[in-house]
Order: C-alpha cells, then sequence, then structure tokens
C-alpha cells in the first residue's frame, strides 16, 4: 500500500503505512454515547421507545463505520461493521429466548405451590376450586418412561450393529439412510401412525391409551438415540477391541466389558437428551392420549394426562366466563414446571457427559 | 470446568429430581375434596348413592364446560360413579356411540340416516335412540369496537359481514341499523373457528335461513375459505382474537365471551340481546324434528321466528343415549347421568358454572319420562 | 446349548467354554441384527400405515375434504402454507444463526462465549406448546406495530401488502416462532462447525495481517459452507414439522393460499390444520387427515435427505 502512486490525496493510513490509523480506544464508548444521546431525543421527540432504539442502533452503525472508514481505512470500518452487525444478530436472537424463559418464569412461579403439584383435576377443581398438574406429571413421567423402555434398547443394539457387526455393509448403509429418513418424521405424524396402528389393534375408532403414545414418543427417539450411541461408540479406539481379542475374549463380551463401559458417558448423555427432547413434546399426544382429570397408571387402557397436553386443553378454558383466570394460571405455571423437568433432564445429561468425559480416550 | 460449578448445576436439578419423586409418593389426592361436602346435601342424593362404577362417555366439545360442571355435581352425589367426558367432537361422539364405545354421547346435531346414522345407533340400541337436548346456549356476536357499546345488527348485516361483502364499520347498512352509534371508518376483520365445530355449524344455519341470499354457503361446520376473514382455535381462540384485535367480529358461545361487547341480533321488528332466557325462548317455539317418536326430542329450530323475546342464533347439543343396555350398572349409570343433568340442581350447576341455558319444563318432563324408562336386558 | 452350534468345519472340537462364547456371540449378534431389521419394519410400517389410512381419502369431497371437491385442493394450499412459514422462518433464522454462532466461536471472549453456549442449547429443550404460549401472549401484540411498519414501507411487495391485521397472530409471526425454535439447533451445527475450521489456516491468514472479518471470510466460511447448508436445511425440515407452536400462534383462515404474510387471511400450514381439526374429525375425515400428513411426511423426508447429501458430499470434499 506504501507504493501507491497517486500522492494526490494522501489518505491517513498512506501516511502512516505501517502503523495505520487507529480510533481511540474509548472511540466505540463515545460513538455508543452519542448514538445513544440520539435514541433518546428522538424518544423525546415523540416517537416510540423502540423507534428510540433503532435510531440509536442506526447511529452507533453508521457513526463508527464512517469515522473508522476516515482514520482506519475501509478494511477495518468492514471489520467493525461486521463486528457490530454479528453482536446485532446475537443480541436479536438472544432477545426473545430471554424474554420467553422470563415471561414464563414470571407468570409460572406464583402458580407453583405444593398444592398445585400435588393436586388433580379431579373433585371440584374444574370449577376453579383447587387443582393442579399432579396427574399430568405423573402421566408424562409413564409416557416418557415406558417411551424410552421401548426405544432406548432397540436404538442401542441397532448402533451396536451398525458399529460392531454391520461395518458399511448393505444392510447398514439402509439402515443408517432410514435412521436418517426418521430424523425428519414430522412429531404429528408420528402421532398419527399411533393412531392409526392401534385403530388396527384395538378396533377403536378412537383410540386412548398411555401405551399409544409411547410408540409415538418412542419413534420420535429412536433416531436420535440410535444417532448418539453410534457416534460414541465410533468414538471407542479400535486398539481397545483389537486388545480385547488377543486376550481371547469374546466379540460380545468385548462390547459388553469393554465397548459399552468406555462409551457409556456419552451414550447416557446422548439417551437422557433424547428423552428431553421427547419429554415435551405435545402433538402426538394429543391425538391419542385423550382427557384425564386423574392419574392413569394403566398405559393400556384409558385416557392419560400429560402436562404438554395439559397445557394446550387448558388453554382451550383461558376464556370461561367464570374460571377463565384460574385456568390461565394454571396454564403458566405447567409450563413452567415442564420447562424445568426438561431443562433439568437437559443439564443432568449435560453433567454426565462431562463428568465421566475422559473415559472416552478422547 | 472445574468441580464446584458441577455442584452448582446439580443442585437444582436433584432438588427437582427429589420434588417430584416426593410428588409420586404422596399421590395425587385432590386437596379440594373437603370443600365438595356442603353442596352434597340435596333430597336427589339418596337416589343415586347406590350407584358404582365408570361412565366413559365424550363428544361434542361445546358441551365441556358443562358436562365439567356436571360430573364435579355427579360425582358428589353419586360418589361411586367415575363420569369422564372426553371432547372428541360431534363426529366422534356419534361414531363411538354408534359403534357402542360409549354408551352416552353429547353431539351438537341429532342423528339422521343421510350417513345411515339413524339406523346405524338403533341397530346398536336395539331401538330408537334417545335424543335429548341437554346444552342450548346464545352464539353471542362479540366485536371489539372502541366507543361502541351497543351494537345492533340486522341478519343480512351479519350474513353480510361474515360473508365479506361489508367490509368497513360505517357502512350503510350498519348504520342503519344503529343510527346513533359512532361508527369508526375501520376495516371489519370478521373472526370465525379455524377448526371444524357444530357452533359454526349452527351459525351458518342460522345465516343461511334468514339471509340465504346474502350467505350462500349453506349449512357448514368448516368455515368457508371464499367467505375470508381471520380464524381462532377454538371458541377460546375466537374469544382471544376477538379481546386481542380491534374492529375485529366474531362468534363464539355466550358462556365464554367474557368481557366483550355482545351485539342484539334483529328479529322481526325489534333487537335482542344474547341471554340464556332468550336463547330457551326459541326452543320453546320450534317444532321437533319427529313429532311422532316417544324418545327423539330433537328440534328443528325456527330461525326465521318473529316472535317477540327470542333470540335466535342458538346452539344446541344432544346427549344420545339408548333405550336398553346389556349390563345392569351402565343402564343405571346412564339413568342416574342423565336424570341428574335434568334435575333441578342438574340444571343449577349448569346455568351458574357452564352459562347454559335451562331447559324448558316440558322438555325436562318429557325427557325424564323417557329416562326413567332406560333398563338392562 | 450346544445344538445351536454353526459353522463346525472351521473349528472340530470345541471346548465347552468356546462353545458358549460362540452361542453366546450368535445370540448378541442375532439381537442387534433384530434391532436393527426392528427399526427398518418401524419405518416401514409407519410409511404403511400412513398410506394405507391415507389412501382412502382420496374419495373424499365436499364437506368431508373439509369444503374443497377434492383432498388434493385441501392439502394444496396448506402444503403452499407449510412451505411458505418455513421458508420465512429460514430466511429469519439464517442470519441470526450464523451471527450467533460466530460470536460464540470467534468473537466472545470465552467468558461470555461458554455460558451463551449452554443457554443456547438449554433452549433447544424449551417445549414448543410453551414457544406457542409466548407466542401468543408475548410476541404476536408486538408483531403488529411492525406489520404496520412493513405495510407502509413495503407494502409494493407482495407478502406485505396488507391490510395489516390487529390481533398479529399471521403467517410471519409463526414464521418468527418457527425460526426462535429453529435457531438453537441450527446455532449448535454451525458452532461445531466453525469451530472445526483448521486453527493453521485461521492463524495463517491473521498473521497475514486480515482483520478478524477478512479472517472470517476468507479461511471460516469457504470451509464451512456446506456444512452450513446442511444445517439450514435441517433447521428447515424441523420448522416445516412443527405443530403445535404454529397451531397456537396463527390465526388460519383455513386451507387458502395467500402470500400476504402480515394480514388476517393466513394460509394453514399442514401440522397445524391436523392438530386444529383432528380433535373433531371422525370417519373419512380423519382419513384426510392423515393423508395430509403423509404429504408432510414425503415432504419433510425430502428436504432432510437434501440436508444430509449435502452434509455428506461437504464431508468427502473437506
Amino acid at each position: 500500500m506504501s507504493t501507491t502512486t497517486d500522492l494526490k490525496t494522501p489518505t491517513p493510513d498512506q501516511l502512516e503505512p505501517l502503523m495505520g490509523g487507529t480510533l481511540p480506544r474509548v472511540a466505540p464508548l463515545l460513538v455508543g454515547v452519542c448514538s445513544v444521546a440520539l435514541g433518546a431525543l428522538a424518544w423525546l421527540l415523540g416517537l416510540s421507545p423502540v423507534v428510540g432504539v433503532v435510531v440509536a442502533w442506526l447511529g452507533y452503525v453508521l457513526g463508527y463505520t464512517v469515522w473508522s472508514r476516515s482514520v482506519e481505512g475501509s478494511r477495518k470500518a468492514t471489520d467493525a461493521l461486521m463486528r457490530t452487525l454479528m453482536w446485532t444478530a446475537f443480541v436479536l436472537a438472544m432477545l426473545p429466548l430471554v424474554s420467553l424463559i422470563w415471561t414464563v418464569v414470571a407468570r409460572g412461579l406464583p402458580v407453583l405451590t405444593p398444592q398445585f403439584l400435588n393436586d388433580d383435576m379431579s373433585g371440584r377443581a374444574l370449577l376453579g376450586v383447587g387443582g393442579g398438574i399432579y396427574h399430568a406429571i405423573m402421566g408424562t413421567v409413564m409416557v416418557t418412561a415406558i417411551a424410552a423402555i421401548i426405544a432406548v434398547p432397540i436404538g442401542l443394539f441397532t448402533a451396536i450393529y451398525l458399529v460392531e457387526y454391520g461395518k458399511n455393509n448393505r444392510l447398514a448403509k439402509v439402515i443408517t439412510f432410514l435412521v436418517d429418513v426418521m430424523t425428519g418424521i414430522p412429531s404429528i405424524v408420528a402421532g398419527l401412525f399411533a393412531v392409526a396402528l392401534f385403530i388396527v389393534v384395538t378396533g377403536d375408532p378412537l383410540p386412548r391409551l398411555g401405551i399409544g403414545g409411547a410408540i409415538a414418543l418412542a419413534v420420535l427417539m429412536l433416531p436420535t438415540v440410535i444417532r448418539s450411541v453410534e457416534e460414541m461408540l465410533k468414538l471407542v479406539p479400535d486398539d481397545l477391541r483389537e486388545a480385547s481379542y488377543a486376550l481371547g475374549v469374546p466379540r460380545w463380551r468385548t462390547i459388553v466389558k469393554v465397548v459399552l463401559p468406555t462409551a457409556v458417558a456419552g451414550i447416557v448423555t446422548g439417551i437422557t437428551l433424547a428423552i428431553a427432547r421427547v419429554a415435551g413434546e405435545t402433538a402426538p399426544l394429543l391425538l391419542i392420549l385423550g382427557t384425564a382429570r386423574v392419574a392413569n397408571w394403566n398405559p393400556f387402557e384409558g385416557p392419560v394426562q400429560t402436562l404438554p397436553v395439559y397445557i394446550f386443553q387448558s388453554l382451550g378454558q383461558t376464556t370461561h366466563f367464570k374460571y377463565g383466570e384460574i385456568w390461565t394460571d394454571r396454564v403458566w405455571g405447567a409450563a413452567l414446571f415442564l420447562i424445568i423437568i426438561v431443562m433439568s433432564l437437559n443439564l443432568v445429561a449435560r453433567i454426565i457427559g462431562k463428568a465421566f468425559a475422559p473415559k472416552t480416550g478422547r | 470446568m472445574n468441580r464446584t460449578s458441577f455442584r452448582k448445576l446439580l443442585a437444582p436439578s436433584v432438588a427437582v429430581l427429589a420434588l417430584s419423586l416426593s410428588l409420586a409418593a404422596c399421590g395425587g389426592g385432590n386437596s379440594a375434596d373437603e370443600a365438595s361436602a356442603d353442596t352434597g346435601g340435596s333430597e336427589a342424593s339418596g337416589d343415586y348413592a347406590d350407584l358404582s362404577g365408570e361412565l366413559a362417555i365424550g363428544g361434542a366439545s361445546s358441551q365441556e364446560s358443562a358436562q365439567n360442571a356436571w360430573m364435579v355435581g355427579f360425582g358428589e352425589v353419586a360418589p361411586g360413579v367415575t363420569v369422564s367426558y372426553d371432547p372428541v367432537g360431534s363426529g366422534g361422539g356419534r361414531e363411538n356411540f354408534i359403534s357402542g364405545a360409549y354408551p352416552m354421547a353429547g353431539s351438537d346435531s341429532y342423528l339422521d340416516d343421510e350417513e345411515g346414522e339413524l339406523s346405524g345407533a338403533t341397530e346398536t340400541c336395539g331401538a330408537e335412540p334417545i335424543e335429548i337436548p341437554n346444552y342450548i346456549s346464545p352464539i353471542a356476536v362479540i366485536y371489539n369496537l372502541e366507543g361502541v357499546d351497543e351494537l345492533n345488527l340486522s341478519p343480512e348485516t351479519l350474513a353480510g359481514i361474515f360473508a365479506g361483502d361489508i367490509t368497513t364499520w360505517d357502512d350503510e347498512a350498519i348504520v342503519a341499523d344503529n343510527p346513533n352509534a359512532d361508527l369508526p371508518s375501520e376495516d371489519i376483520t370478521p373472526v370465525h373457528r379455524s377448526d371444524e365445530s357444530g357452533t359454526t355449524g349452527n351459525f351458518t344455519n342460522y345465516l343461511s335461513q334468514v339471509a340465504g341470499d346474502v350467505w350462500t354457503a349453506g349449512e357448514v361446520e368448516t368455515w368457508p375459505t371464499e367467505a375470508g376473514g381471520e380464524g381462532g382455535k377454538g371458541t377460546s381462540g375466537v374469544v382471544q382474537v376477538v379481546t386481542d384485535a380491534p374492529n375485529t367480529i366474531g362468534y363464539a358461545d355466550a358462556s365464554q365471551a367474557g368481557g366483550l361487547g355482545q351485539a342484539s341480533i334483529g328479529v322481526g321488528e325489534e333487537f335482542v340481546a344474547p341471554s340464556p332466557e332468550a336463547a330457551a325462548k326459541i326452543f320453546e317455539v320450534s317444532p321437533r324434528v319427529d313429532e311422532g317418536s316417544d324418545v327423539n326430542y330433537a328440534h328443528e329450530l325456527d330461525y326465521q321466528t318473529e316472535e317477540s323475546g327470542v333470540y335466535p342464533i342458538v346452539l344446541t347439543s344432544y346427549l344420545l343415549a339408548c333405550q336398553t343396555y346389556d349390563d345392569e350398572a351402565t343402564a343405571a349409570n346412564v339413568k342416574g347421568y342423565i336424570s341428574y343433568i335434568l334435575s333441578d340442581e342438574g340444571q343449577e350447576i349448569g346455568s351458574t358454572e357452564a352459562g347454559s341455558a335451562p331447559l324448558p319444563d316440558e322438555v325436562r318432563e318429557q325427557a325424564q319420562a323417557v329416562v326413567d324408562e332406560i333398563s338392562a336386558g | 446349548m450346544t445344538t445351536a452350534i454353526r459353522e463346525p468345519e472351521q473349528q472340530q472340537e470345541l471346548p465347552a467354554r468356546a462353545r458358549t462364547t460362540r452361542v453366546g456371540d450368535a445370540v448378541f449378534r442375532r439381537t442387534a441384527l433384530g434391532a436393527a431389521l426392528l427399526v427398518v419394519g418401524l419405518l416401514a410400517g409407519v410409511a404403511i400405515f400412513l398410506v394405507i389410512q391415507g389412501l382412502p381419502a382420496l374419495d373424499a369431497s365436499g364437506e368431508q375434504a373439509y369444503g374443497k371437491p377434492s383432498v388434493w385442493s385441501y392439502v394444496g394450499p396448506l402444503l403452499f402454507g407449510t412451505i411458505l412459514s418455513s421458508a420465512l422462518a429460514l430466511v429469519i433464522v439464517t442470519p441470526l444463526a450464523i451471527g450467533l454462532a460466530l460470536v460464540i466461536s470467534h468473537y466472545a471472549p470465552s467468558k461470555v462465549a461458554k455460558p451463551v453456549g449452554y443457554l443456547v442449547d438449554l433452549l433447544a429443550a424449551v417445549p414448543s406448546v410453551v414457544f406457542g404460549l409466548w407466542g401468543i401472549a408475548v410476541l404476536a401484540p408486538r408483531m403488529v406495530p411492525i406489520f404496520d411498519w412493513l405495510n407502509d414501507w413495503f407494502g409494493w411487495i407482495p407478502l406485505f401488502a396488507g391490510p395489516v391485521s390487529n390481533s398479529g397472530r399471521t403467517l410471519l409471526t409463526a414464521s418468527v416462532v418457527l425460526a426462535l425454535m429453529a435457531l438453537p439447533i441450527v446455532t449448535a451445527i454451525l458452532r461445531e462447525i466453525f469451530a472445526q475450521t483448521p486453527t493453521t489456516q485461521q492463524e495463517a491468514a491473521l498473521a497475514l495481517g486480515a482483520t478478524r472479518w477478512e479472517m472470517i471470510r476468507m479461511a471460516v466460511l469457504p470451509y464451512a459452507r456446506s456444512g452450513m447448508v446442511a444445517a439450514l436445511l435441517l433447521g428447515l425440515g424441523r420448522a416445516l414439522g412443527e405443530t403445535m407452536a404454529v397451531a397456537m400462534v396463527l390465526s388460519a383462515t383455513g386451507a387458502i393460499i395467500s402470500f400476504d404474510v402480515i394480514s388476517s387471511a393466513n394460509s394453514n400450514t399442514i401440522a397445524a390444520a391436523i392438530a386444529n381439526n383432528y380433535a373433531n374429525a371422525a370417519g373419512l375425515k380423519i382419513n384426510v387427515l392423515i393423508f395430509a400428513g403423509l404429504a408432510l411426511f414425503v415432504l419433510t423426508f425430502a428436504v432432510n435427505f437434501l440436508g444430509r447429501y449435502v452434509a455428506t458430499r461437504g464431508q468427502v470434499k473437506a
């Protein structure tokens, strides 16, 4: 750049070729304060606060970029502009997510009393007296647990087949492909499948039973379980397997005693995440679980209530002329508790993954 | 990351786990149970006390609030019976009633033989099925219009708004109905049910009968898309949209209409506001569908009536039941539950807790006579 | 036990322990194979059941097809709404996710980046019904002024033709919710991909005097291109099948084709239409809804397949 022949209009960075011009370190702050002032002015002039924020932002972007361009040159100006845009995207993305958590906590927390957690919807609960989500919590636990009982062994063994036995044979390729296909099954389609299946099995045109919901969830869980277990098994070094074979240990015992324990943390993490994912599912359960007011521990007969379905169905009662507000409270309370359950499952998964991470050998 | 932060993360999750375990331990007893004792002491309770078993029924979602109230009330006088009402919709209710899965069902329309439903039900029951109108509620035309507390709409105007022909609030037709109102020149957003519903069926039936040349889509349960407008999921969806959005107008079961403005509808020379009493009146002036039947009390609503004080847009929902059941306990429970609904107590709880219009005494007496004959065998 | 031995020619004299070993191996192997075949069967089951239960819908018309002359004219507009809402969601999520992922991987100091990364991951776990609740209670009313603004300035684009919905429960609001739901997953994959960019190339770029943005543009983005496409397609797949949030947030007019995404006349999506109508459906209408589900299944499958294809092709190249 220093060899530019055109010397008529030397720009700052031509004059200081090695150092280049640099904005003072307080520059962002300076521009920031000015643009906030600009935004505040716009607000005071009667525009809405949102417009004020937009004005402030525009002021910062334009002000800083122009200043930087005049002092530091276009490359640094572009860099600064991109940095601002990145952080803008970051803030724009985090804002609604934070708002979501805040809204649910603010509206749900006052509702979450021990009584709310311990009551079901029997007695006069439908008429606005007491009432709670005990039955829905238990339903969620039961249906999710059954789904896990179905999906985890099948997923585990499928992954074992893919990694340990199937090594790139045609069946393994077909299965890998199909698992990919399953990842894309929309949740409502899984629910339709469960309904269609149980219409045939039970002969009832509108089947209502817990196991149906569990099967729908299992269909949704399976691909996640298979994929994560597969990834974890692949991480186990072949050296370990070969060492075990060399000692005369048969293949299945090698898998059970060497491969699985090595990958256990990752496997448990993957499975827990899969469970957390389906615990919040609504759509498939809406189709087959029906409405229950008390805990129903029999998965083979009768409707079961789960938290997400409870939330959705209660939402329909929030305009009741007499008990609308009570239902609204219940909706938010149940939503908060559902988030708590799902997030703690997630945290548990991550803690397990972290705590045992070294065992994977990486 | 170091160990302490694990512990920080661990603490809340362990707490949640412990919480749910302790919940599992203490069971789902409802602490509100004690509250039930004070209302159960009516004379009727003796009749129901020795009933026992389960009564799993379902059907129209329009009845849900009322059924909730009756289930609770009946549970208090007949503690041995567990009634559950699954709001699967009218179609599902009829289908399950005909297949025999539900011993009784709720339906927004009575059984007819267009698709063989009546004969199907007759076959399942072994005799003509009982049809009792058990839930009557005005369908309110709700609106959200600033500065307008009272709104009168003639049938043609109403049909024009929902058909998409009348698009602004200061349209001549609306002004003609409301000479004194301060109507803004805003666009009208009509709000309808986005799901299939008996409310839409009753509403469009009314429109097609009183203003057939304006509303040409006929009686439909799924809102015709060519009429346009905004959709709301369920009654609550419509009510929420109308509550949130200015310049909207919608139709909804009056018991869920909340504090929204409700239009008075033109009947003959006057405009009538929705009320349970005014809704029950149309029932009295309407003929029965099948005068010859002893068990079918379905009415063909006379929407064109010009009777004074009648609110014409009414949702009627029916209870379907059999005259005989194979099973002794089922027969007794069905009989008990319907008797409870028809009783003073049932009517009272239905109207205070769910906004249902009280049934005309004549219908109640006739229906009770039929219900008394329900038997096993 | 001993009768189960196969392939006796390999070893004539098997000691007792070796025999149980062989049996154990065979049993284990077959269990694994059985599980794998079960997965194949399950998927085939999903497809077969959907087809068997969906095909009768082809006879539906009139009231049975929700007031449309045939099932195609019911499913067609829904398909349109599904694709439109998901495409908009993709347009919204792309810059946000790339920005968020780059901030976490390249801009923010690790003290900020790590907790933010955790937070984003946790948000992937927020159930869709909660997103729906938030969409109704918080987002929709706040979208109305934005819609007004869009309509004022960009009303000439058919998407923003108006008249603006007063409730804010439009297809664009649903798309924003879909974008937010896809955001954590897309961001997580993008982060992974950006983090995998060879450090040497990044350092080389910086050593040559590149600014941070130039380094990202020259070293990170080209390397991550196919991965980014794959991540976005997977996010799209998620948005296509999302049910509850749309069913709750969107005030759907019905099965109509409307490009206007800020007015009160809104196309519905397949998943939301199923969730909305299923509760009241009976008889042939259930078949119609299952048929719509089948159409959705085929669509998501195509998108996901494309995503995987791009992803694997990218891996081979890299």
